[in-house]
């Protein structure tokens, strides 16, 4: 029996390095390439730091990248300030609709962004009359893409504390509902709110379809527009963008493993645990 | 006193309202838009026009092409995401290894859309990398039976680079699920490795890989900045086609057929995720 163990154990750590290494090679290569690409032209990289040359060769490219960091920051701001009240209200007040808001914020998963696009054209039709045609009105729609994870980073993070005691302890002595929100749930969320907001912060840097099919710009516009005329310099920007999208779902998931550690409190005290966990 | 539990509820109610507005205008207005659009006349009133232009040869294609990418990549996908999953359950549960995988798969089944497209095209695309390392090193052209980076199998291809990962994540927990007291219990009532695998945990992970394969299958089928971002003559695929109805619809006097196919592909993805959200019970049953 114990042979056969080892005899298994080996096979599978054959197995694993074989699959491991075949599709490490798929999966590298993409990314190596894309450096060899960008670095044919030695003039590239140096370009995409000199912001100021920049936005002078490529004002289309300049626009599309502030376009897409301020609609992040805006699209982070307005989920926020739409779900976190309504998920603690409905949560604490108003149960019976909470199944509801479940199923309108994971709708847009079923619904493509290009057939979302095909509905929100008359809506931006109408809402051009009245804001005009800026880039930042995308906001909305990004904001109603962003809704099933952001509300599921937010929900996670609301099963992990009894809201409905500290609500009532905090209503007890005399909180009013603002004080309530703001100094006693939120600080309690902070990292589910934190994970919600990079999740959008990294959805919105890569979206595309909705920003080109209502004519309006942004960071992967501006790249595919880019890539018709100068394909070194939209390679290099896509490399950026991937990874600094990289690094935010990277803290992310460094985010949930911390937190889902703090659920189950661990045997020994959590000085200890912390300086034990590489 | 009576009046006051109701006076509460309304005024509870109220403090949902801004939320109810905002997805009301922004979500359940172009949902009504596209349903009812699609059964809607040029001129105004009902029609049956639109769904029927559904039946055009050229769109039937494109609803072909879309779905045999979709199930193609989809399989490719869970076959190959299977594997490394399992590679990883072998693996130590809280070793470096499995996690590092895990976190990877996090972010690359996120990364879709221009990016992913422009790494392809940098790695196989007429003067990238690998296509020219291929070329001076071994003689080898790539695209010596014509470019189809731009065609169906190149799109497959690429599609395969999110599908994987994203096949890790949906299919790991159930994998975990899978409890080495029966393989145990197999082996002592005398079954070969070949039993386990075909009578004990084939059939248990079953309901699992299907609903993580159609998980996968609508995520290619919804996708559209990859293929819009790689293919810029004619239009294979539905989105593609939305594409050409949404920014052409004055000309052609068909406002409406994008709509028709956008509820068309609502109508699929909606059957899909259905099935899913069946198949994921089971799982949860089974290996919970």
């Amino acid at each position: 029996m114990a042979g056969l163990i080892a005899r298994r154990a080996r096979k599978q750590r054959l197995f694993r390095w074989v699959v491991l290494a075949t599709l490490g090679v798929f999966f590298v290569l993409p990314l190596i390439a894309m450096v060899e690409f960008s670095t044919r032209d030695p003039q590239t990289w140096p370009l995409l730091v000199d912001w100021p040359q920049l936005s002078e060769r490529y004002p289309d490219l300049a626009d599309g990248i502030v376009a897409s960091l301020l609609q992040a920051a805006l699209t982070a701001l307005l989920m926020l300030v739409l779900l976190v009240p309504t998920a603690v209200w409905v949560r604490l007040r108003l149960p019976r609709l909470r199944r509801l808001v479940e199923f309108i914020c994971l709708l847009p998963l079923s619904i493509p962004a290009i057939v979302l696009v095909v509905g929100l054209a008359p809506v931006y039709a109408w809402l051009n009359y009245f804001l005009g045609g800026s880039s930042l009105t995308l906001v909305f729609a990004y904001t109603i893409l962003v809704l099933p994870y952001a509300y599921r980073a937010i929900d996670a993070g609301l099963s992990a504390i009894d809201v409905k005691t500290l609500a009532e302890a905090a209503r007890s002595l005399g909180a009013s509902w603002p004080t309530v929100m703001g100094r006693v749930v939120l600080p309690n969320i902070r990292s589910a709110v934190l994970s919600a907001a990079f999740l959008t912060v990294a959805l919105v840097l890569g979206e595309y379809t909705i920003a080109s099919l209502l004519s309006r710009t942004n960071l992967q516009v501006a790249i595919v527009y880019l890539g018709k005329s100068s394909a070194t310099t939209s390679v290099a920007v896509s490399l950026t963008a991937l990874l600094l999208a990289f690094v935010l779902l990277l803290l992310l998931s460094l985010l949930g493993g911390r937190r889902s550690r703090k659920v189950v409190p661990p045997p020994v005290p959590s000085a200890v645990a912390k300086e034990s966990t590489p | 006193m009576a009046k006051r539990p109701r006076l509460r509820g309304a005024t509870s109610l109220l403090a949902t309202v801004p939320f109810f507005a905002y997805v009301t205008v922004f979500l359940i207005i172009p949902t009504l838009v596209v349903v009812i659009g699609a059964f809607a006349g040029n001129e105004g009133g009902a029609s049956l026009d639109n769904v029927k232009a559904l039946g055009n040869a050229y769109i039937l294609e494109a609803f072909g092409r879309s779905v045999a990418l979709s199930a193609i990549s989809a399989l490719v996908g869970a076959v190959l995401g299977a594997l490394l999953a399992y590679a990883l359950v072998t693996a130590r549960p809280d070793g470096v290894l499995r996690r590092v995988v895990t976190a990877a798969a996090g972010v690359l089944a996120q990364f879709g859309g221009v990016t992913l497209a422009f790494a392809f095209l940098a790695t196989i695309g007429l003067s990238g990398f690998v296509t020219v390392w291929l070329q001076d090193t071994f003689d080898i052209n790539l695209y010596a039976n014509g470019v189809w980076l731009f065609e169906l199998p190149g799109l497959t291809l690429v599609y395969t680079y999110f599908q994987i990962p994203l096949m890790v994540i949906v299919f790991l927990p159930a994998l975990d699920g899978i409890r080495p007291q029966w393989r145990e219990a197999t082996e002592s009532l005398g079954g070969t490795t070949w039993q386990y695998w075909t009578r004990v945990a084939g059939p248990l992970l079953a309901p699992a890989f299907l609903g993580s394969f159609l998980l996968l299958f609508a995520n290619a089928f919804s996708a559209y900045a990859t293929a819009a971002a790689l293919v810029s003559q004619g239009s294979p695929l539905v989105p593609l086609q939305i594409r050409t109805a949404l920014t052409s619809e004055v000309l052609l006097g068909q406002q409406n057929l994008g709509k028709a196919m956008a509820l068309g592909m609502v109508v699929v993805v909606s059957i899909v995720m259905a099935l899913y959200a069946l198949l994921q019970r089971r799982t949860a049953r089974w290996l919970g």
